[in-house]
């Protein structure tokens, strides 16, 4: 008998009631995280259906999407001028108190983005089950968590019920091998994987993460890669557990302690994917022949080496009309192209690491004339533990903005937009026409790259400025 | 929500691919605490003139046809709320994103996934009516005309045609769930 996936242990160990040809399996959600975008109007179900949350013990939630990212005052709460962000945010605090569900609002030392938090505080494990009602719930497979998002329905689902039914994915492994060159990172790796697979490439798998490269890679960076999985089509992505993953964890104040910390090592350490374990699908990514990448379209699944010409349409009308949108002309590389906004943030590339990457090619250099850069750290704390090494100095003193936790211009809810025509380059996640504010142009890069715009003012090849 | 049964309607064609959800519905929208209201704002950002949701023939069509990946990115549940509301029931294309296919069925919009030859054919008779056949599975262009198979499981096209909602289907297994968590607990 062939040995079984890290998946296969994850899904096993949840399954309340087992998949028929009739019904889907009965699957236990271990974590739910809420925000208060995606979860009024599933309060609004309970509520309407005189139902409890079945385990607030097991649901955390916190304040990220449409807050504004402006600097907050030294006493008091947060101004909200929108009234209709404030109303979601004060709807979400009053749901959470009803219901009794933990909340880290604006003003908690950790609040931030969803997906950055719950591993900060040590709530995302590994082998856990967890959901939230955001597409980038992925980013917690970095742990070897089952993590994927999910609608607003399943969101009343597991409050209800602490439980979804979901038919059994089929499984990918995407094996990355080779050591990075200069200047080439996680978010580059997750790039190129998109690019070769496409947007549904992963439709209906979870996608295990595996390779040299991939074991090389730092908690944050496995995050960013796990994150990315959605814009290949994938539900969820997968890293198994290692000790970059304990290590982490041991530093978190949620994690177990004592006796109870070597019992759920013992278990963690056993979610290892098999020797001969099949995977319905298999593709290989060689790291050591990787280069920056870059965006050019209007999907994350444009991505070329830096240097590369943009490719022709080719006959295919969807993609003529993104390079119509994106102003770009096939047969010429992005290289030398103005911009006018760098973003560095999101789930995707707004953790410490991440602040330091920009942070050492902004050092010693200015935001080029005409260009608007905003840092907005991940979370409050991200954003202490980089002041505290001097990384806010170091983006104030290039004419950056520095700001406050939240999704900011990856979602552009907050009123951190793009204003029409305008081009960013941005460390997050989505290229989507009209994503980061109507009629705006994204690039989507890694925060090496985006600062490399920043101060040039151009789409630039990060290596030219590094040192060495 | 309304069981389905079968589904007779001409179609918008609107062969985009990777229609993502925030094309569906931009993320300004997504401030509203409501589940109603948001078929004003489908497609907010491409409508005009030329889009094919404006064109006078689009009027009453329950069904849309579009290309690969349709629904991708953003989980949001907005997407289909906002199409359920301005009247759409099924969504025809070369594929389907699988949070947006999750959400839909919980709507009431019917996920059809064609291939390339059935959606050309779809492309060449774009005045027909379609007719959807949740008993069959079938999409067929005309009453008599061309016809496909489509593939839904079991549990989502008895959960369309039955009305069902899932959430009654899971507070059911409250003592299996109950049973779980005890059993986790003992052995932890």
């Amino acid at each position: 008998m062939s040995g079984q996936t890290l998946f296969a242990k994850v899904w096993d160990a949840h399954v309340v009631a087992p998949e028929t040809a009739a019904t889907p399996a009965t699957l236990y959600v271990d974590l739910h995280l809420v925000h208060e975008v995606t979860s009024p109007q599933a309060f609004d179900v309970l509520r309407e259906r005189g139902l409890r949350v079945r385990r607030p013990d097991r649901t955390v939630a916190t304040m990220d999407h449409s807050i504004p990212t402006t600097p907050r005052p030294a006493r008091g709460p947060q101004l909200i001028s929108d009234p209709e962000a404030r109303a979601q945010i004060e709807r979400l605090e009053r749901n959470c108190a009803e219901f009794g569900v933990k909340l880290h609002a604006l003003g908690d030392d950790q609040q931030g983005i969803v997906h950055v938090i719950a591993p900060e505080i040590g709530l995302t494990r590994p082998g856990m089950t967890i959901t939230c009602g955001d597409s980038h719930t992925s980013t917690h497979g970095a742990f070897g968590a089952l993590a994927f998002g999910i609608g607003t329905s399943e969101v009343g689902y597991v409050l209800a019920t602490q439980c979804l039914l979901q038919r059994r994915p089929k499984t990918m492994r995407a094996t990355m091998d080779g050591a990075p060159t200069r200047g080439v990172t996680a978010k580059d790796l997750v790039l190129a994987l998109i690019a070769k697979i496409g947007t549904a490439g992963g439709t209906g798998h979870v996608i295990e993460y595996t390779g040299s490269a991939v074991r090389a890679m730092s908690m944050e960076e496995r995050m960013t890669v796990c994150n990315m999985t959605i814009e290949g089509g994938a539900r969820a992505g997968m890293i198994a557990p290692d000790d970059h993953t304990y290590q982490w964890l041991a530093g978190c104040p949620e994690a177990p302690k004592g006796a109870a910390w070597e019992r759920a090592l013992a278990y963690w350490r056993s979610l290892q994917t098999e020797p001969g374990a099949a995977f319905d699908r298999d593709v290989t990514i060689d790291v050591s022949a990787l280069t920056p990448m870059i965006t050019f379209g209007t999907d994350p699944s444009t991505a070329i080496p830096i240097g590369s010409p943009v490719p022709d349409a080719g006959g295919d009308p969807s993609r003529a009309r993104s390079l119509a949108y994106m102003g770009v002309e096939a047969g010429k590389p992005l290289l030398g192209r103005k911009v006018d906004v760098v973003f560095v943030g999101s789930c995707t590339n707004a953790r410490l690491s991440d602040l330091r990457q920009a942070a050492s090619v902004v050092k010693g250099r200015r935001v080029a004339p005409g260009v608007r850069m905003m840092v907005v750290a991940g979370s409050q704390q991200v954003k202490k533990h980089a002041e505290a090494e001097g990384l806010d100095q170091i983006f104030r003193d290039a004419g950056a903005e520095w700001r406050e936790p939240g999704c900011s211009m990856c979602i552009a809810m907050n009123g951190d937009r793009l204003e029409a025509g305008q081009y960013a380059v941005s460390t997050s996640n989505r290229n989507f026409e009209g994503r980061q504010g109507q009629g705006g142009r994204t690039f989507l890069a890694s925060p090496l790259t985006a600062a490399a715009a920043a101060v040039t003012g151009r789409i630039t090849d990060v290596r030219e400025l590094m040192a060495g | 929500m309304e069981p389905i049964r079968t589904i007779v309607s001409r179609f918008v064609w609107l062969p985009l691919d990777d229609a993502d959800t925030d094309q569906i519905i931009p993320a300004r929208f997504l401030k509203t605490t409501s589940r109603v209201g948001l078929g004003a704002h489908l497609f907010a950002d491409r409508r005009g003139p030329d889009f094919p949701l404006d064109q006078p023939d689009a009027k009453g069509a329950k069904v849309i046809v579009a290309g690969r990946n349709f629904g991708c990115g953003s989980s949001r549940e907005h997407a289909p709320w906002a199409l359920a509301d301005a009247g759409f029931s099924a969504i025809i294309a070369l594929g389907i994103a699988d949070i947006f296919r999750a959400n839909s069925i919980k709507n009431g919009i019917v996920p059809i996934v064609v291939d390339a030859a059935f959606h050309a054919r779809l492309a060449a008779d774009r005045a027909a009516e379609v007719v959807i056949d949740l008993d069959k599975l079938t999409v067929s262009i005309g009453k008599d005309g061309p016809s496909a198979p489509f593939v839904l499981d079991a549990f989502s096209r008895h959960c369309l045609m039955a009305g069902v909602d899932e959430l009654g289907l899971l507070l059911a297994q409250t003592d299996a769930i109950s049973a779980y968590e005890k059993r986790v607990e003992a052995a932890s």
